[in-house]
């Protein structure tokens, strides 16, 4: 009962924050709400049991994207001054459009999804069990995509040290 | 090794004493619920207390340095010093500033002391005095107090003021820096301990300190955690995000009464909270003096509770950083972010593998000296 009271509280607080997030005006607003929807997620993980992913979304996204996107925003002149509404039609076309878009992934998601599921027992994860599948090479386990994601950060930060180098 | 004599002092028996009584009269749903209030209840009081111990401290230790007294006035000693403080700064006005982002202005520095709190919860005040132990103790202490960033810089930008904002700019590229370095200076010591749960790690330093065991990669480690976890928290050489003869007050320049208090708390207590996770880390935490074979010697040393030695340890690491404070002047920002890129973090890399090294080749003091260690 408790983990279903908690459920609610953290899907009401994603679901406001996310729709803060994007009718907010001021853009560092829209940020702190999306922190919000970020640290939702999180305590969903946790209400699973996933201690290593609520850990690893905390830190990524509220330690390391959101300081990021909070630092790109002050060093922009005055951002969201002259934020406009959109014209009234548009405005009205896009909810109809986000609507039926919503509706068609849901009715997709919650009929296949209601076909096949099961119900796990959340069961604590040892740290060093996630080590070795990231590190492991053999069936179900993830050292080469792990790879492929370090040396793509690595060519993005090749990048972005050209894009920001003095010349 | 037989541990059944009474140690009255510890929390122990009340904590039992107290669980038992609760589940003998009603449903497991109330228990736990009595029992997290009650938990939350306690660290929360904790929270309060330390900090003004520490404060009354600091302001004593800094007068010693300086050739002073120190706060005399209030009671023997300036004893109440600090509670008088207290109770001043919950009676402040807060002040409203014209032309600044309200919400986010007030939501600052929750951003500050919620993160300070969840960091505060992981920490092992003693033998069952240990609030959350997952198994990803450390790396849940890192990411968690990651988030009181979040609140400097949102302060800095609420305030609608220069002054704050260079102060939140600075701190914010000091703590992402310096962040990295105490990061990897834990995980040097994960690699040693095999684990990330605190309460493994303080059982495995039961004869002998993770400090000792990993000898010099150890040792390296943990001066790169304590001068970077003393860079995080803002304070001693590294004080550039508040320096007064610059930036006034840094990024919390326009706060006041509660809310600067908020602040000010959280600001003590990350001190509070580096020192007792590298006395957890590194020294053993919570676990007595206790040496291989002498028998009478361990249990003599366990009859000291639990927490006192946690408190003692970290008193040890807290004056430390006093010390720093007041020893050393000031740096220049690019000096600051010197120290972290080009030396602390190359040096930290190398001291990971290192550690890999020492820790696969056997030649940590455990393995080599099986029964002295």
């Amino acid at each position: 009962m408790a983990e279903q009271i908690i459920f609610y509280i953290l899907a009401a607080i994603i679901a406001i924050f996310s729709i803060l997030a994007v009718t907010s005006k001021q853009i560092i607003r829209s940020a702190t709400y999306l922190l919000f929807v970020l640290i939702g997620t999180a305590g969903l993980y946790l209400l699973l049991g996933y201690h290593y992913l609520f850990a690893v979304q905390i830190a990524v996204y509220a330690g390391g994207v959101m300081v990021l996107f909070i630092f790109a925003i002050l060093l922009t002149n005055r951002p969201g001054e002259n934020a406009k509404t959109e014209r009234k039609d548009r405005r009205i076309v896009a909810g109809i459009t986000s609507l039926a878009g919503l509706a068609f992934c849901g009715h997709i998601i919650y009929w296949n999804i209601s076909k096949v599921y099961t119900f796990v027992v959340p069961a604590e994860m040892k740290v060093q069990d996630i080590g070795h599948t990231l590190m492991g090479t053999g069936k179900y386990e993830y050292l080469l995509p792990f790879e492929f994601i370090s040396i793509l950060l690595l060519a993005s930060i090749v990048g972005a040290i050209m894009i920001a180098r003095k010349r | 090794m037989i541990l059944n004599y009474s140690q009255p002092l510890e929390f122990t028996n009340l904590i039992t004493w107290l669980d038992t009584a609760l589940r003998s009269s009603m449903s497991e749903f109330w228990v736990l619920l009595i029992e997290f209030v009650l938990v939350a209840v306690g660290l929360l009081a904790a929270y309060s207390v330390i900090a003004m111990i520490l404060i009354y401290a600091e302001r004593k230790i800094t007068a010693f340095f300086q050739a002073r007294f120190g706060p005399n006035r209030v009671g023997k000693y300036g004893i109440w010093q600090s509670v008088a403080d207290v109770i001043k700064i919950l009676l402040k006005e807060i002040i409203h500033i014209n032309r600044s982002d309200r919400f986010l202005f007030f939501a600052a520095p929750f951003f500050m002391i919620i993160a300070s709190m969840l960091t505060f919860g992981a920490i092992p005040f003693g033998k069952f005095l240990h609030a959350v132990d997952f198994n990803i103790g450390v790396l849940y202490v890192t990411a968690v107090s990651s988030l009181g960033i979040i609140g400097v810089l949102l302060a800095g930008w609420s305030s609608n003021n220069k002054y704050s904002m260079i102060g939140a700019m600075r701190s914010g590229a000091q703590f992402v820096s310096y962040e990295l370095s105490a990061g990897f200076a834990l995980m040097t010591i994960v690699v040693l301990a095999g684990t990330m749960q605190f309460s493994e790690m303080i059982e495995g330093q039961r004869y002998c300190w993770n400090l000792f065991n990993g000898h010099i990669s150890s040792m390296i480690a943990f001066v790169i955690y304590l001068i970077s976890g003393h860079a995080e928290t803002n304070r001693g050489p590294f004080d550039l995000p508040e320096a007064e003869s610059e930036l006034t007050a840094g990024y919390h320049t326009e706060y006041s009464g509660k809310q600067f208090g908020f602040f000010y708390l959280a600001e003590y207590l990350n001190m509070f909270i580096i020192a007792s996770i590298a006395t957890t880390v590194f020294l053993g935490g919570w676990m007595p003096i206790q040496i291989h074979g002498l028998e009478t010697f361990n249990q003599i040393m366990w009859y000291i509770p639990s927490y006192v030695w946690f408190f003692a340890k970290t008193g040890v690491l807290i004056f430390l950083s006093l010390w720093v404070r007041w020893s050393f002047p000031r740096l220049r920002i690019d000096q600051l972010l010197n120290l972290e890129w080009k030396y602390l973090l190359p040096i930290n890399l190398v001291n990971i593998v290192v550690m890999v090294i020492i820790v696969l080749t056997g030649l940590t003091l455990t393995d080599l000296f099986p029964g002295l260690f």
